[in-house]
């Protein structure tokens, strides 16, 4: 309210307390995650001085080696691109309430495919532009229907998203595996399984001025209009509103069960993207390297993004910038590689903490107005 | 100890003023060395003490640790993904490192022969063989050895040693290098035990403790007594073997440790003396071989000391058939021999020495292997 007043000179009198109030959402919204990363930090620091190293030199090295240098924010850059899409693939479900684990999966399968695609593609004498246009397509399309597929058996059959697809991760790495190892495998490959390579030509090239492959420019869009999805379209806020009080959603005579399916198939096209990339930008074949462990990466971020399609994007620079320093802490410090999980982890576990007490704090303010929401359990959707 | 200016921190800058306490420090310790060793980067897929393939490097590049002007930097659990061609440009950058081991077989294409073309001048050593001239940019290297040589005698010792002439082996995939070891094994332990056989398990991946563990139940339950494997770490096989009471030979790196009555002996790299050879050539500024093999003549493998449940005689054989191989007599790969489903796959006659490129693309299994690649 103070806040409001301060703003009043400027702004008009029927603006103020929009303003007012805006500023205080905003607050609002990154006040949790801002004190849990700020606890992070703290904890962190004191478990890096209980095993005898000095923290500060640490957050020194970090810095340098996530922000510090030219090359450093590119590597985290670089890092992050995949994060975006694969967070997606959690956040864009999160919004409905559902829990979706299977970015992995999709980022595999989008990969594999998109190596077949662009095989196909260059043996008809495609020109790269057409060889890279099918691969994403075919890749992220792929990435859509796996996850889709979970998101189906979600809305049609009540079957628990989170653990199909959890299990759907295991299949997909089997049927890469399968098929690069047996149908698919190019001969020439001989101790390391893999497709045919798609050829130095054909592979997505840098961003101008930068050594960040094209794929940054796909996740950064991707969050953007993500956001611009669930936030600014009658679609996002259907989602939201089945997120909010799924009973609600029905009695508004909201095609819930279509709209699971479609939000699932856009959060697998996001991850089939990121395996697509992976193979157009990096690998030029697919093979076991495409196993990386993204798609689990992704829910971390999606949750400390509090699967906010905009702020994952913040969100993965963060991990991207902790992985990337992560080499510099084994090597300058000598501490082992668990050393950033560690750090990841008490992140996540900081965020969900943050999130637990922020809501507690939230409710006892509101405590006047009388509870609106619903629970929203994993009861199957009547359609 | 760091002395800074008082007056830029600001209270509300925490962060920015402790990063400035650092930084500098951080830079001068970077400039103090005015001798300039050789800075040699080490990158491991796996954690340095798996008690295997990475374990078997990061002895090698400790022991090069101790050579004067080298400066070793490692890094492990670095993925075969645009993860360590970040980490070898950071080597280079950050670290000033001229030389780098990047030691796992998925490190070298693409990711080895793009960071070779954008730094020139350092120089890329790549554990598996891979180089080809003229096709690989000169500052790259690939070496690897023939351990199959080892894990034939480790077959003799097992083949000589089991009581239920069933030996087990468990491997990642069947792509040639993981069936040579399986067939040589086997041809070790057939030669002085023809009764022997050899039934194989395959679990899929390079590292996969939980379905190592299977297997290596499931094998004993089918009364194998004596185990080996070919997987990055295996370190739950050995530790299981030793409490359910069976024999094991060892792959990678000694697993003594963690099998005292039953390990045997085994197939483990050398590569503290192939790191010490290429040291020698770089710092000398001599050519060094882009393309480097060797067996156990070579020093490039060695075998583990024998366990006390070596039987004297066991010994014999097995050193008798070493010794055959440190003078380059022995073919492990001749005619007439058949593979597991009575096919034959080297007619009578025929014979293929270790170099044998043949050899790299085996795709059978030798008869006497129970299993299916």
């Amino acid at each position: 309210m103070s806040v409001a007043s301060t703003f009043g000179g400027a702004a008009l009198a029927t603006e103020k307390p929009d303003l007012g109030a805006g500023l205080r959402r905003a607050w609002e919204a990154v006040r949790a995650p801002v004190a849990a990363f700020a606890g992070t930090v703290l904890v962190f620091g004191l478990f890096m001085a209980i095993i005898g190293r000095n923290p500060l030199a640490i957050y020194g090295q970090m810095f340098r080696g996530s922000f510090g240098t030219w090359f450093s924010f590119q590597n985290t850059l670089l890092r992050a691109a995949p994060f975006m899409l694969t967070a997606l693939a959690t956040a864009l479900p999160g919004r409905l309430g559902l829990v979706v684990l299977g970015g992995e999966g999709a980022m595999v399968l989008g990969g594999l495919v998109a190596a077949v695609a662009g095989l196909a593609a260059k043996n008809h004498g495609h020109s790269p532009l057409t060889v890279a246009t099918w691969m994403l397509v075919a890749g992220s399309l792929t990435g859509g229907v796996w996850i889709a597929l979970a998101g189906v058996l979600r809305a049609y059959r009540g079957v628990n998203e989170t653990i199909a697809t959890l299990l759907l991760n295991y299949i997909a790495i089997a049927l890469l595996n399968h098929f690069v190892e047996g149908p698919l495998k190019d001969p020439a490959s001989l101790n390391k399984p893999s497709t045919a390579p798609i050829g130095d030509e054909n592979m997505i090239g840098n961003f101008p001025g930068l050594d960040v492959h094209w794929g940054l420019a796909w996740g950064l869009g991707a969050c953007l209009l993500g956001w611009f999805l669930m936030n600014r379209t009658l679609f996002g806020f259907s989602a939201r509103m089945i997120g909010g009080n799924v009973r609600a959603a029905l009695l508004n005579g909201l095609p819930v069960a279509r709209l699971i399916v479609i939000v699932t198939f856009l959060a697998g096209i996001c991850a089939g993207l990121a395996g697509s990339i992976e193979v157009a930008a990096i690998h030029g074949t697919a093979n076991a390297s495409l196993i990386t462990g993204y798609g689990y990466t992704g829910v971390l971020v999606a949750f400390i993004a509090r699967q906010n399609p905009l702020a994952v994007i913040p969100v993965s620079i963060i991990i991207g910038g902790i992985s990337a320093s992560g080499g510099l802490l084994q090597r300058g410090f000598d501490l082992p590689d668990a050393t950033v999980n560690v750090l990841q982890g008490i992140l996540f576990i900081s965020i969900l903490l943050s999130e637990t007490l922020n809501a507690r704090t939230g409710a006892k303010r509101k405590k006047a107005v009388p509870a609106a929401s619903a629970p929203t359990g994993n009861t199957a959707v009547p359609t | 100890m760091i002395t800074f200016p008082s007056a830029s921190a600001s209270r509300r800058s925490f962060l920015f003023g402790a990063i400035a306490l650092v930084l500098p420090a951080a830079f001068a310790s970077s400039t103090a060395h005015a001798a300039d060793p050789l800075t040699v980067g080490f990158i491991y897929v796996g954690p340095k003490t798996d008690f295997g393939y990475n374990q078997a490097h990061a002895q090698a590049a400790a022991t090069l640790a101790k050579m004067p002007g080298i400066k070793v930097r490692e890094e492990e659990m670095v993925p075969e993904t645009a993860a360590v061609q970040k980490t070898m440009e950071s080597m280079i950058n950050l670290d000033g490192a001229k030389l780098l081991f990047p030691t796992s077989f998925g490190y070298f294409d693409p990711h080895i022969l793009k960071m070779a073309v954008k730094y020139p001048n350092v120089t890329f050593l790549h554990c598996g063989g891979l180089y080809t001239e003229g096709k690989h940019p000169k500052n790259v290297g690939s070496y690897f050895g023939y351990i199959d040589e080892a894990q034939y005698v480790s077959g003799i010792v097992a083949g000589l040693t089991t009581k239920s002439n069933k030996l087990g082996f468990i491997a990642a995939k069947p792509i040639p290098q993981v069936l040579r070891n399986i067939n040589s094994y086997t041809l070790g332990a057939r030669s002085v035990n023809p009764k022997a056989t050899v039934t194989v398990i395959f679990t899929g991946d390079w590292s996969m403790p939980v379905k190592e563990a299977e297997a290596a139940n499931s094998l004993i339950d089918q009364g194998i007594d004596a185990l080996t494997y070919h997987v990055d770490s295996p370190k739950v096989i050995a530790e299981l073997a030793e409490r359910r009471g069976v024999m094991v030979t060892g792959y990678h790196a000694s697993q003594a440790a963690l099998a005292p009555k039953g390990y045997l002996t085994g197939a483990e790299w050398n590569w503290s003396k192939v790191y010490a050879d290429y040291l020698g050539w770089i710092q000398a500024g001599k050519p060094y071989p882009h393309l480097l093999r060797g067996g156990l003549k070579e020093g490039f493998v060695k075998m583990s000391p024998y366990g006390k449940a070596v039987s004297p005689a066991t010994i014999k054989k097995a050193d008798a058939a070493k010794a055959k191989f440190m003078a380059g007599t022995m073919v492990i790969y001749k005619g007439p021999l058949k593979d597991n489903t009575g096919k034959e796959v080297i007619p009578a006659g025929v014979e293929h020495k270790q170099t044998d490129i043949a050899l790299e693309s085996m795709d059978y299994l030798v008869e006497g292997v129970v299993g299916k690649k």
